[in-house]
């Protein structure tokens, strides 16, 4: 107990809150959260620090509280990272494989990978993720793992995830200025994928969609690895900016709208009706129409699933997701936001648990912890690999094979 | 769509009559690359106050505005005084216009003649009884200040008198030339651009079209909008034509990125292409633009022309939402010159009115404020195929909430 190299912290910097979760990892590798802290966040929009003080200020108040329950000192966080700046694509690497023999050895394959690595990104930008698909050898597709196997020419696929360098450091400065180490950066829809999906899933192939405050990322595995990523800066904060604006409220009465009286679907009992409140000295409110309400954030939903949906189609993986669509993020928590997404996306949708996990039932059940408790799970399965084993296979040796 | 009163209208002549005028030493030079065989049916004129610029023009028709005080050094680049010389002239400019269905106005604004005159003919053509059109440049940023608000003084009157303006702000043009562009090429950039609007425009009203555009039809489309106008002109070759002028459509930074199409609420697409032009070339290049558009009311014309071989070509001319209401129009002379216009038959009502109620039943919205993004209003925007995903998205797809 000495050494805590084994209290594994998530920190995701979100639009709406800022979401401390802390884990605890047992010898066996086993994974239990015993800790959870949060603060409504202020300085951030569509996913990107704008006031830093702001959000020092609001990230001490979620990680004491999170020290407080889990009754732990935090030293190292895994931090969330998001925006409209990210971008993932794939890319090919090839290798010749020159050896007497034609045998491929695991030199091979790191060159193989080296090569896929070595990307044009913009100037300005750093890799976040470079995750290895599958190798082809001599054209044929679909090997894991190629070492031993007899070829000429090794081929691989990588998805490479990348994001705006300043930005991206904006960010860990800010937590190193707290006090923290940080441990390592993770793009917030591969955390939430990790605790969302089972292996089953991700070989079937399955789409998650994050929807948060002030972004949406999402990220579609096929087979087993991840093929595709994007973010989209839209997400909650828009919902309620369009309530606002089109049945002309203010902004923080729009957001308690949304909470309380939202739908992704004009419900029947919502027709005609008008929504009376009164605020907390009882003084009437001017009434909102239940129907407008509804049909501003069904126009807006829709609208991200359609842009997500072209996106997958343009990529051409729309057959692969046999698992169907999983949804987590605060915003999953609209009513009706499940069939919507099921007559948008033609497939099943399932809404986000955090499964594959131990620990506080009330964190894990809520879609907007996902991600936070994906960036331990993430922790948690880079910590076993240190100690454990030195080459991890399948899937988590993929994903966590990086620069 | 034919509508007796429609080919009443359109009775005698096969194609519209046009006159072109170039006003102002841009006019000028613009009505000049505008004298090719290709315009052979329009009748050209030329106007300005600098005797010395109107001589070296080799248009035959000239309009020499003079006034003995001036000593015949033209306007000195105060509009004031074009203007002032031009209504001194006023009966000459009328009966210039006299006869013409079109009249097309060439300028660019923020000169003494270009600004001081146009509005000042735009208003006596439209008492002839022409359909208005003005195509202008604004000057470039870094032009004086006092050039700038001449020229958006000009524009604002030209707005109120003429039919349609069709404007090139200078300053766009920089997103279309690279940073080595000399001084003449990027005039000749600007001068082209402006008069591919008026080819698209020309192209559309007088060449035997697949799918023909009637006069009436444009009349119907910018009679009294009084709007300005984005336009672009995109060209391609080859088998991925269509495909590629809509991505270009889209893109392009005079109309925005696209978000000229979703704000404006009349849309004009001609194209034009070899006699390989397929319909479902057409239709691809529709799809693009109505998808984009959203409720705007779309006139679109195809015209075969054998001399471009596999070229694909379109030009579209976008009003936007006119922001100021049909207030400014003087409304009685409005329906006095339409009856002239069309002609023998005494007591119809002017064919242009009836023709906009019933297209347009939906009572016009009041220009409210532009629209607000609100929470997100200085943040940097999202950019996705030409809309700004912080506006709602009631409003980009134009939903009414009622």
């Amino acid at each position: 107990m000495f050494d805590d190299s084994n209290i594994i912290a998530g920190l995701e910097i979100g639009t709406s809150k800022i979401c401390v979760v802390v884990g605890e990892q047992n010898t066996d590798g086993a994974l239990n959260i015993i800790g959870l802290g949060q603060s409504k966040s202020r300085g951030v929009r569509k996913g990107e620090i704008i006031n830093p003080e702001h959000v020092e200020e609001d990230l001490r108040t979620a990680i004491f509280e999170a020290e407080q329950m889990a009754d732990v000192e935090i030293r190292s966080v895994y931090l969330g990272v998001s925006g409209g700046h990210i971008r993932g694509f794939n890319n090919r690497g090839v290798h010749p494989v020159v050896s007497a023999d034609r045998e491929i050895s695991q030199d091979d394959v790191d060159d193989v990978v080296k090569n896929a690595m070595a990307v044009n990104l913009p100037a300005e930008n750093t890799k976040i993720h470079s995750v290895r698909q599958r190798f082809s050898v001599d054209g044929q597709e679909g090997v894991t793992n190629p070492v031993g196997m007899l070829g000429a020419r090794l081929e691989v696929e990588m998805h490479v995830i990348h994001g705006h360098t300043n930005r991206l450091q904006n960010a860990i400065r800010l937590v190193r200025g707290t006090q923290l180490e940080v441990d390592d950066i993770v793009f917030n829809a591969i955390a939430s994928s990790l605790v969302l999906l089972t292996n089953e899933q991700k070989e079937l192939g399955a789409l998650v969609i994050d929807i948060g405050g002030g972004t949406t990322e999402y990220v579609v595995y096929a087979d087993g690895v991840i093929r595709h990523s994007g973010v989209l800066a839209v997400g909650g904060d828009h919902l309620s900016n369009d309530l606002a604006y089109g049945l002309k409220v203010p902004l923080s009465r729009a957001e308690k709208l949304k909470r309380d009286y939202g739908s992704a679907q004009i419900t029947d009992a919502a027709k005609g009706q008008t929504i009376s409140t009164t605020t907390e000295n009882n003084l009437k409110l001017k009434p909102v129409n239940h129907e407008h309400l509804q049909r501003i954030m069904s126009l807006r939903l829709e609208e991200v699933f359609q842009l997500i949906a072209k996106d997958l189609e343009q990529a051409g993986l729309t057959d692969y997701l046999r698992a169907g669509v999983f949804l987590c993020g605060g915003s999953a928590r609209v009513p009706g936001i499940v069939p919507l997404a099921e007559s948008i996306f033609q497939m099943n949708v399932t809404p986000g648990h955090a499964s594959a996990i131990s620990g506080l039932s009330t964190a894990l059940d809520q879609p907007e912890f996902a991600t936070a408790i994906g960036l331990v799970k993430y922790g948690s399965l880079r910590n076993r690999k240190r100690t454990d084993r030195p080459f991890l296979k399948g899937f988590l040796g993929r994903l966590l094979q990086r620069t | 769509m034919q509508t007796p009163e429609q080919t009443d209208f359109l009775e005698t002549p096969s194609a519209p009559s046009v006159k072109i005028f170039g006003v102002g030493n841009a006019g000028l030079t613009l009505l000049g690359t505008l004298a090719t065989a290709e315009f052979s049916g329009a009748e050209l004129i030329a106007i300005n106050t600098d005797a010395a610029a109107l001589a070296a023009s080799s248009v035959p028709m000239k309009i020499h505005l003079e006034n003995k005080l001036f000593r015949g050094l033209g306007s000195g680049g105060d509009s004031d005084r074009g203007r002032v010389l031009a209504e001194e002239q006023f009966s000459t400019l009328k009966s210039a216009c006299a006869g013409a269905n079109v009249v097309f106005i060439l300028a660019g604004l923020g000169g003494g003649a270009g600004s001081g005159i146009s509005p000042v003919l735009a208003k006596a053509a439209h008492e002839a009884g022409a359909l208005v059109l003005a195509f202008v440049t604004l000057p470039f940023d870094c032009e004086m200040s006092r050039r700038a608000a001449q020229a958006q003084a000009a524009l604002e009157q030209l707005k109120a008198a003429a039919d349609g303006v069709i404007c090139l702000p200078s300053q766009k043009i920089f997103k279309l030339i690279d940073e080595n562009s000399t001084l003449v090429e990027t005039f000749r950039v600007t001068g082209g651009l402006l008069v591919e609007g008026v080819r698209g425009v020309w192209s559309l009203l007088t060449r035997p079209g697949l799918i023909q555009v009637h006069f009436g039809d444009l009349c119907a489309l910018i009679r009294n909008r009084h709007a300005e106008s984005a336009f672009a002109f995109v060209e391609a070759s080859g088998p991925g034509r269509a495909r590629e002028v809509a991505e270009k459509i889209l893109n392009h930074p005079l109309l925005d990125e696209g978000r000229a199409l979703t704000e404006s609420d009349a849309v004009l697409v001609s194209l034009t292409a070899g006699k390989d032009l397929t319909m479902a070339e057409i239709n691809r290049v529709m799809e693009q633009v109505k998808g984009q558009c959203g409720h705007a009311q779309i006139i679109m014309g195809a015209t075969v022309d054998a001399g471009l071989k596999e070229k694909l070509c379109v030009t579209v001319i976008a009003a936007k939402n006119a922001a100021s209401p049909a207030s400014v129009t003087p409304r009685p002379e409005v329906s006095l010159t339409s009856q002239v216009a069309s002609g023998q038959r005494g007591p119809v009502l002017p064919p242009a009115r009836p023709r906009r109620v019933g297209l347009k039943p939906v009572q016009t919205q009041l220009p409210l404020t532009i629209i607000s993004k609100g929470h997100f209003d200085k943040s940097e925007p999202i950019l996705h195929r030409g809309e700004d995903l912080d506006v709602p998205t009631f409003i980009r797809r134009g939903i009414a909430l009622n």
